[in-house]
């Protein structure tokens, strides 16, 4: 109960503060909420294999990176479809966003999910820095410099040019992802993955094909990741494969643990506080990473659970 | 293809694959007898160049800096285990990651803020600055030095790791750590030491790159991930594993960087293969990596079950 209620509360502060802040002359606010949102999504992707699966990717950055150049580079060709009189290059840039990373996920998970734990971890990260190397060796899309987005993507009724809208759609898509998370959890599906993170060799034993099963999950995760990297793409209208460094998959991550991995509303709370966080101490020291860093090694060593479980310990609720 | 050009490159690829071999051997040691994963294991090899920097700039000589530094890295290595690395031994390798992830943040600011944001040129005494004909081939005496150094190296980790009392508790500690502390042996000092000798090996590879590229900030960054996959090609906790691996990503890095377009234009195009050579050699360690897994998930040379 606690827990929805905490739930309810974020999801609702989410929804009115930005919006007031911008309206009351505080643009600043909405863009630092959009950002916090669209990795929010991101992050949510990720724990739906690290925390249920307990399939530790570290490389959850090239996901984002590749579906924001999924936006990117058809922007570049000036590739606009129109429909009638709607121009809806967003309708081509999003599902390619989606299927490039759902199929990088896919041939990349073929090979990733036959290791086990650090094997893993360091494997997913390979290929993600394969990724980064081979943006960055593309100078048509600007390689390491870089590549503006001239124009964001257009969709029927939204105009991603107005930030209001813009962060609408990411909320909005928060709200999908963390009910569709929250779904599979629930389902058979979501079963058979959380019972191959506790043991693996007792549920092939009873039949099920696990393998299958987590490169399932792998692939969903990796496509929503995409997904959050297209919006992420128009939020900034700029793209680098500085967005695929190692550094940022590891950013994922902390925000997933922080939060509390294998809990819903977790790795949004994580995203929440890893953003303010970062904002509130490099507004103060040009050498905030120090703190920042401290407070990373802290949450590990003491904070078991993340942030949920502080939550649970102090309100009860645990499930 | 020019024979002279491939001889350098052979060499460069040797120095390269060595001084990863000493980041690597550190790694795959902690990793293989504490089971902890460090990814600030490469701050350790920034933390050596920057300190053997600051001695080398003091002393004016850089052989006097490199002997200081290394017990001093050393003492970094032991307060690392100590403060962050200890208490992460029982948790699992999520954990680890994420808090020496961390201990990069720490690290590297609190390095920028002893030795500011700029790089530090470390000077190489004149004896070392020149040059050594071998046949047809030219070299700079110091590339000689560092693929000596690192040979060296190598040899005395092999001779400690199988010819010597604290080797074999280190190989028994890697098969069973839980029989080594049964048998009297205070596994907390043996623990304390491999991180140390980890941490000086790293150490000693970030003093020996230092004159070539300065002491810069981040410059573990790159390294660790590289590290990563000559362990993990190797097969993590393999010492013979790591020093193979080491060489072949070393060797194949510097020589694709360098021979795969001409390779390419063999069975492409000139205007395909200069244009995908570039991608293909910056991607080319990791492809290797994936390759090495999907055929064998626990890399070329697995140590033995626990």
């Amino acid at each position: 109960m606690a827990r929805k209620i905490l739930t309810v509360a974020v999801l609702a502060a989410l929804a009115v503060l930005p919006p007031v802040f911008y309206l009351t002359g505080n643009a600043f606010y909405l863009d630092l909420a959009t950002r916090l949102v669209i990795l929010g999504i991101a992050a949510v992707s990720l724990n739906l294999i690290l925390g249920f699966g307990g399939m530790i990717s570290f490389g959850h950055a090239a996901f984002v990176g590749l579906g924001a150049y999924a936006v990117g580079i058809p922007a570049y060709h000036w590739l606009y479809y129109t429909a009638g009189d709607w121009a809806v290059s967003g309708l081509a840039q999003i599902p390619i966003a989606v299927a490039v990373t759902a199929l990088f996920a896919l041939l990349t998970g073929l090979i990733c999910l036959r290791t086990r734990g650090v094997y893993f971890i360091m494997i997913t990260m390979a290929f993600a820095q394969m990724v980064y190397y081979l943006i960055v060796s593309i100078e048509e899309y600007g390689g390491d410099d870089g590549l503006v987005i001239d124009t964001r993507s257009q969709l029927p009724f939204l105009d991603l040019d107005d930030p209001l809208q813009l962060y609408g759609l990411a909320y909005v898509s928060l709200l999908v992802a963390m009910g569709l998370v929250a779904m599979i959890v629930k389902s058979r599906f979501g079963m058979v993955i959380q019972g191959a993170k506790g043991n693996d060799e007792r549920m092939r034993t009873l039949g099920f094909n696990t393998y299958a099963y987590r490169l399932t999950a792998y692939v969903i995760s990796g496509a929503m990741c995409g997904y959050a990297g297209a919006l992420l793409g128009n939020f900034t209208t700029f793209i680098s494969p500085e967005m695929m460094d190692w550094t940022r998959s590891g950013e994922l991550m902390f925000m997933v643990i922080l939060g509390g991995a294998g809990t819903v509303l977790g790795p949004v709370l994580g995203a929440t506080v890893f953003i303010v966080l970062e904002e509130v101490l490099s507004s103060i020291t040009i050498h905030w990473h120090l703190p920042f860093g401290l407070m990373l090694i802290a949450v590990v060593l003491f904070v078991r659970g993340g942030l949920m479980g502080l939550f649970a310990v102090l309100f009860g609720g645990r499930k | 293809m020019d024979l002279t050009l491939f001889t350098i490159q052979l060499l460069n690829g040797l120095q390269l694959g060595l001084l990863l071999f000493l980041v690597a051997s550190g790694l795959t040691l902690v990793f293989g007898i504490l089971d902890f994963v460090n990814l600030a294991h490469a701050s350790l090899y920034m933390l050596g160049a920057f300190i053997c920097a600051s001695f080398t700039l003091w002393l004016g000589n850089f052989v006097w800096g490199v002997l200081l530094a290394l017990p001093v890295t050393a003492l970094v290595g032991l307060v690392v285990e100590r403060v962050v690395a200890r208490p992460l031994y029982a948790r699992d390798h999520l954990d680890q990651v994420l808090a020496t992830f961390g201990l990069i943040l720490v690290i590297d600011t609190a390095a920028q803020l002893i030795w500011g944001p700029a790089g530090i040129a470390v000077p190489l005494p004149d004896w070392l600055e020149g040059q050594v004909q071998i046949g047809a081939v030219t070299l700079p005496s110091f590339r000689l030095l560092i693929i000596g150094a690192g040979l060296m190296a190598a040899a005395g980790l092999f001779w400690l790791v199988n010819y010597t009392r604290l080797g074999m508790l280190i190989r028994a500690g890697a098969s069973n750590r839980t029989m080594v502390s049964a048998l009297g042996i205070d596994i907390q000092s043996l623990f304390a030491l491999v991180f140390a000798l980890g941490a000086t090996l790293a150490g000693l590879a970030g003093m020996l790159i230092a004159p070539i590229t300065e002491a810069s900030i981040g410059m573990g960054n790159s390294v660790i991930i590289t590290a990563f996959v000559v362990i993990i090609v190797g097969g993590i906790g393999s010492m013979k594993g790591a020093f193979i691996a080491a060489l072949m990503i070393g060797l194949i890095d510097t020589l694709g960087r360098s021979f795969l377009d001409d390779i390419f234009k063999l069975v492409m195009s000139t205007e395909a293969a200069e244009t995908s050579a570039p991608a293909i050699s910056a991607m080319l360690i990791y492809i290797i990596m994936a390759a090495v897994l999907a055929f064998k998930p626990s890399g070329l040379f697995p140590p033995k079950v626990r």
